[in-house]
């Protein structure tokens, strides 16, 4: 088990540059979940972890050992593919031992390693079955126990689950967290489903074109979000957004207006006269009132019932949308006007550039 | 099945039973003519043999008056030895010219593609000399090598193709494993090709098999003919021995239909295990 630190971590294709100085520290045990939109560099950042592409510069140091000139073998890692990536023409039990071949584990060990890891991924029954005989859950546990008998110093997942249905995703991941209490191993994990990436991290990443947006623990990212960009990729459906200006300060306490909402009070020192501001409210903060620290109207023009909860989605004074969760039975009609509210803590405040005005929060 | 499916179904049926005739129907005559008396072969060739056309004469006089054994096992080796360098050579350089980018790479794709556009019999009287002075004029290895020269390119551009439909996540994880890049090539990569160096096999075999134009130029002695080659001891300039022709043709028929048929079985049972993920 190590820790894994990146320094300065650039990668370019030609012109096009992917990765953008890269700074990011992983402590040993971590389990640390990379997201972001599609192409934003987080399998490619994963393969330079792993040794598979070459940095066009900075360092990486895995256990304190820099890695640059490395092969993949030799750094200590092991990788889960999105497409599992079995060797087709080997059973289960070959799967898992071939590498271990090439590393100069003795054949008993191999043996200990594979059973150990056929209990703990239930696969005894399936050692002796080809890929082509496994369904998809049962081919990603195997993949993970190839991971698993290497014994690496750091897991590397790249969107593991992706190619399972909803029913089997959840068991797996429930078996990933279970995996990862039992091993205490250093895990770097990429994937775009938000739940999984709330539910297994440690620590999230975000990034965003190439760039580390904001690290930091799920619920911390959820309630304290860095910038515009995490405040509306963190969370589903994403924050709503308002265009807003300081109108007058008082005792340290902003004024702020805007076409789409009531004025609203924050609490804030950095602010001068004439700000331009976003502000931010989560549908599931929004809830039907009369008057609170933050309100908006809006005319119903689709409602999208769930279950539990139903979404609202909400046209504003100023023409664009804003979406709300409602709770319970009664679901307001489309064409129906409504008035709703948001606590203080729950309004998120960002500055022209994009970055957070440090408020209350909860 | 509605009609109209029946119906294009028996159409395309039609189309294939004609083509299959027309392909075989040749070879199914010279077989069925090697075993008849010479007058039966010009007097009805197209009925087969019966009680009183029926002869092995044909059979005899090549055994007897011909080294076809010999030949025949210079055909073989030649051909095998060929198929597997071709397969070899092809393969690696495949997987080298897809897999790995380095300095003079794509100059070397193109060079050897050239070598499927322009037919190698262009250069017979190079390679004639080139083998004259290597001294390895009126040899097998000869054979060997031009043949080797002559598959390559095609082989190398069908293994391209293939190699490049394996996924590239397999050889990665190969390599997060530890398992050395020949062992990969070997052991992970060889295996999926199966299907495509079955199809490469096939290709490169039969024109091998069959050519005539190389070991009539670089082969002299008898000890070095290969059957197509000795076939045409009996294709005289005033009278041919259509019993001894046709004799030696049908043998010369036989060892490509039974490594076709090994081979298109391997075929189709790499297809099918290499088709699920
Ligand atoms: N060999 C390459 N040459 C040029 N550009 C590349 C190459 N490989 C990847 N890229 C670019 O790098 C960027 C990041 O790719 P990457 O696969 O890391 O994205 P990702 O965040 O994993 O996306 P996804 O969520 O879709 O998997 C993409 O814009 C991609 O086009
Ligand atoms: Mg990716």
């Amino acid at each position: 088990m190590a820790n894994l630190s990146i320094e300065h971590l650039n990668k370019r294709y030609g012109a096009t540059t992917v990765l953008n100085d890269v700074n990011l520290s992983i402590e040993d045990g971590e389990f640390v979940v990379l997201v972001g939109p599609s192409g934003c560099g987080k399998s490619t950042l994963l393969r330079m972890i792993a040794g598979l592409d070459g940095a066009s510069g900075g360092d990486i140091h895995i256990a304190g050992k820099l890695v640059n000139t490395l092969a993949p073998a030799e750094r200590g890692i092991a990788m889960v593919f999105q497409s599992y990536a079995l060797y087709p023409h080997m059973n289960v039990r070959k799967n898992m031992t071939f590498g271990l071949k090439f590393t100069g584990v003795p054949p008993t060990e191999r043996e200990r390693r594979v059973t150990e890891a056929a209990r703990m991924l239930r696969l005894e029954e399936l050692l002796e079955r080809y890929p082509r005989d496994l369904s998809g859950g049962q081919r990603q546990r195997v993949a993970i126990g190839r991971a698993i008998v290497r014994e690496p110093e750091v897991f590397l997942f790249d969107e593991p689950l992706s190619n399972l249905d909803a029913a089997l995703r959840v068991s797996t991941r429930v078996e990933i967290a279970n995996l990862h209490r039992l091993l205490k191993s250093t895990i770097v994990y990429v994937t775009h489903d938000q739940v999984e990436a709330m539910t297994l991290a440690d620590r999230i990443v975000v990034m965003n074109k190439g760039c580390i947006e904001q690290v930091g623990k799920p619920l911390d990212l959820y309630y304290e979000p860095a910038n515009l960009f995490v405040a509306g990729f963190i969370g589903s459906p994403a924050m709503n957004f308002f265009e807003a200006e300081v109108e007058g300060i008082e005792g340290g306490r902003a004024r702020v207006t805007g076409a789409a909402f009531r004025t609203l009070d924050i609490s804030a020192a950095s602010l001068k006269v004439g700000d331009r501001l976003t502000v931010g409210v989560r549908p599931e903060h929004l809830v039907r009132g009369e008057a609170g620290a933050f309100t908006a109207e809006g005319i119903v023009e689709l409602v999208e019932r769930l279950g539990e909860a139903s979404f609202a989605y909400l046209r504003r004074v100023d023409g664009k949308m804003f979406v709300a969760e409602v709770r319970g039975r009664q679901t307001p009609a489309p064409g129906e006007t409504v008035t709703l509210v948001a606590a203080s803590p729950d309004v998120h405040v960002f500055d022209a550039s994009g970055l957070r005005v440090a408020t209350e929060t909860r | 099945m509605t009609r109209d499916q029946r119906a294009r179904s028996i159409g395309v049926h039609l189309v294939l039973i004609a083509y299959s005739l027309l392909a075989v129907g040749p070879i199914l005559l010279v077989v069925m003519n090697s075993f008849k008396v010479r007058s039966a072969i010009f007097g009805s060739p197209l009925t087969p043999p019966d009680a009183s056309t029926f002869s092995l004469i044909g059979y005899e006089k090549v055994f007897r008056s011909s080294h076809i054994l010999l030949y025949y096992s210079n055909s073989l080796i030649v051909t095998l030895v060929s198929m597997a360098l071709v397969l070899l050579f092809g393969a690696m350089a495949a997987w080298a010219l897809t897999e790995y980018r380095f300095r003079g790479s794509t100059a070397l794709a193109l060079f050897l593609s050239i070598g499927i556009m322009v037919p190698i019999r262009l250069g017979s009287v190079a390679i004639l000399n080139m083998m004259r002075s290597a001294g390895l004029n009126d040899t097998l290895t000869a054979l060997v090598l031009v043949y080797v020269a002559q598959g390559l390119p095609m082989s190398i551009f069908i293994l391209s193709e293939f190699i490049q439909q394996i996924p590239k996540d397999l050889r990665d994880a190969a390599r997060c494993d530890g398992v050395p890049e020949t062992r990969i090539f070997f052991e992970v990569v060889a295996p999926l090709l199966r299907p495509a160096i079955a199809t490469v096999a096939v290709f490169t075999i039969v024109p091998i098999w069959n050519d005539l134009w190389f070991p009539l130029i670089l082969t002299s002695s008898d000890s070095t003919h290969t059957v197509t080659l000795g076939v045409q001891q009996f294709l005289g300039q005033y009278i041919t021995d259509w019993n001894s022709v046709l004799a030696a043709l049908s043998m010369a028929i036989l060892p490509v239909v039974v490594i076709y048929v090994i081979l298109s079985r391997q075929l189709i049972a790499g297809l099918t295990s290499g088709a699920v993920k």
